[in-house]
């Protein structure tokens, strides 16, 4: 038994997930800092892609058709690499955040959630029913009022099933921030592979921390569910 | 800031390639969307046959891979296939040394990926047609196979086909990450191109065009195809 205990202590995959874990923080670090972003502003987005105002509506459904139609990664590169290249950036404040990979990572993941989140909060929002906002109206609520007691709610519960799909998403896609040289899990995991040639250890220690945050994601959102669309619980 | 002078084609500029490296994400795609649905089709067998070990693997590939990132996956596949491949041959008896070639990496590794998307779809799509039309095919006396190529398929891939050009979608993006393999298509050539000329935002903005025409036109080609197939049928 301690002889087998051993032999996994000296495993490589046993000693490449501690230190892919090393990188869990700077992951999670992208993570915290891009979603509640993200959040915020998609769903100011879909209120402007839903408002009656036509040059702010067309604007955003353009910033959503291209943001959905070219990958993450030509994103991150256009951010770290492209935006670099330019002089007036390079000498403007712009480039104290742009100079470092971790911030064109959160800039650009926050750019893709964005255009996603909309989407999503978009179709909440024109699934409302008219009477509900009609009945709000007849009570004499403001515009701001409305939004806030009537609309966001509904359109927010209607939606999180398919929001907590991005969020995992969302996870994944901060793995394309390590081809920025900015060192989280997948990052680590490349390094390590570099330096033993053992790629299978080293992905495979990286992929079993990636499951592991996407389920506690889906933990987190199934709780979300559980907490704010009482109606749908199976067994109660 | 901007050489697009350099896009024109011929030795002069970069057009050529380009257009070389948008044929090669294209091939890429549709090689993998192909055999990803090939996948995707066994991966669904195993999951409704009532079989125990079978719907446990299905359900393992298609839960891991889609909790994994696909740059991982890209990369175990392509730093880790060479020796899965040399140890099978090793079985056979072929000890010399094998090399994949960039292609055959991609397209496996996109395949792979892609086919836990398309397996989802295919399964809603077969579970959405009901069980009488089978029985009733039993009784008008067809076999297995006309069940499964006059009945079956046909409304799976009416149900389907909208699943099915997300899927297409997400595998046209997901060949970008392919540029770390080696293999030379649009991403890859965007930033061979901006280190020789020394103007990322140029190439890197030709890619993001090149990609939005793409998922654009085949957008519209599913739209004509959903078209196509519904007919007949109130949607």
């Amino acid at each position: 038994m301690i002889e087998f205990l051993n032999s996994i202590q000296n495993s490589l995959i046993y000693k490449n997930f501690f230190l892919v874990l090393s990188g869990l923080d700077n992951t999670i670090l992208l993570l915290l800092i891009s979603l509640p972003l993200g959040f915020v502003l998609a769903l100011l987005f879909a209120l402007g892609r839903v408002s009656k105002i036509a040059l702010l509506s067309r604007t955003i459904a353009s910033y959503i058709f291209v943001i959905r139609g070219t990958p993450l990664l030509v994103q991150i590169y256009l951010i770290y690499f492209g935006l670099g290249s330019v002089k007036f950036i390079r000498e403007s404040f712009l480039w104290y955040a742009l100079k470092e990979p971790f911030w064109c990572g959160v800039i650009a993941l926050t750019i893709n959630t964005v255009a996603y989140g909309a989407e999503i909060f978009r179709g909440g929002i024109q699934s409302i029913e008219k009477s509900q906002v009609e009945s709000g109206l007849s009570l004499g609520f403001g515009k701001f009022l409305l939004l806030r007691k009537i609309i966001l709610p509904i359109a927010i519960r209607k939606v999180l099933p398919s929001y907590g799909n991005e969020l995992i998403l969302m996870v994944k896609a901060t793995s394309l921030v390590s081809l920025t040289t900015y060192m989280e899990m997948t990052g680590i995991a490349r390094k390590i592979m570099a330096k033993t040639f053992a790629p299978v250890e080293a992905f495979v220690a990286a992929g079993i921390l990636y499951l592991f945050l996407n389920f506690i994601m889906v933990q987190f959102v199934k709780y979300l569910e559980w907490k704010y669309n009482p109606h749908l619980r199976l067994n109660d | 800031m901007f050489k697009f002078d350099k896009l024109v084609f011929g030795d002069a500029g970069w057009g050529d390639e380009f257009l070389i490296a948008t044929f090669m994400t294209l091939l890429v795609s549709i090689l993998s969307m192909g055999l990803g649905l090939f996948l995707a089709i066994i991966t669904v067998w195993a999951k409704i046959i009532q079989n125990r070990i079978a719907r446990f693997i299905a359900n393992f590939y298609t839960t891991v891979i889609r909790g994994v990132p696909e740059l991982l996956v890209i990369y175990l596949i392509f730093f880790g296939g060479n020796a899965v491949v040399m140890s099978i041959a090793k079985v056979f008896g072929y000890n010399k040394y094998i090399e994949l070639n960039a292609l055959t990496i991609a397209t496996i590794a996109i395949a792979v990926i892609s086919a836990t998307y398309s397996s989802e779809v295919l399964r809603a799509a077969y579970l959405s047609i009901s069980k009488g039309q089978i029985e009733a095919a039993k009784v008008l006396g067809m076999n297995k196979f006309s069940i499964f190529f006059k009945v079956i398929t046909p409304q799976v891939i009416r149900h389907a086909l909208p699943g099915i050009g997300n899927v297409w979608q997400i595998t046209l993006k997901d060949t970008s990450l392919i540029s770390v393999t080696g293999l030379v298509e649009i991403m890859r050539q965007s930033r061979i191109s901006s280190n020789v000329e020394h103007s990322p935002l140029t190439f890197l903005i030709t890619a993001a065009i090149l990609y939005l025409c793409l998922t654009t036109i085949s957008g519209r080609v599913f739209k004509t195809l959903e078209v196509n197939y519904s007919k007949g049928f109130s949607t």
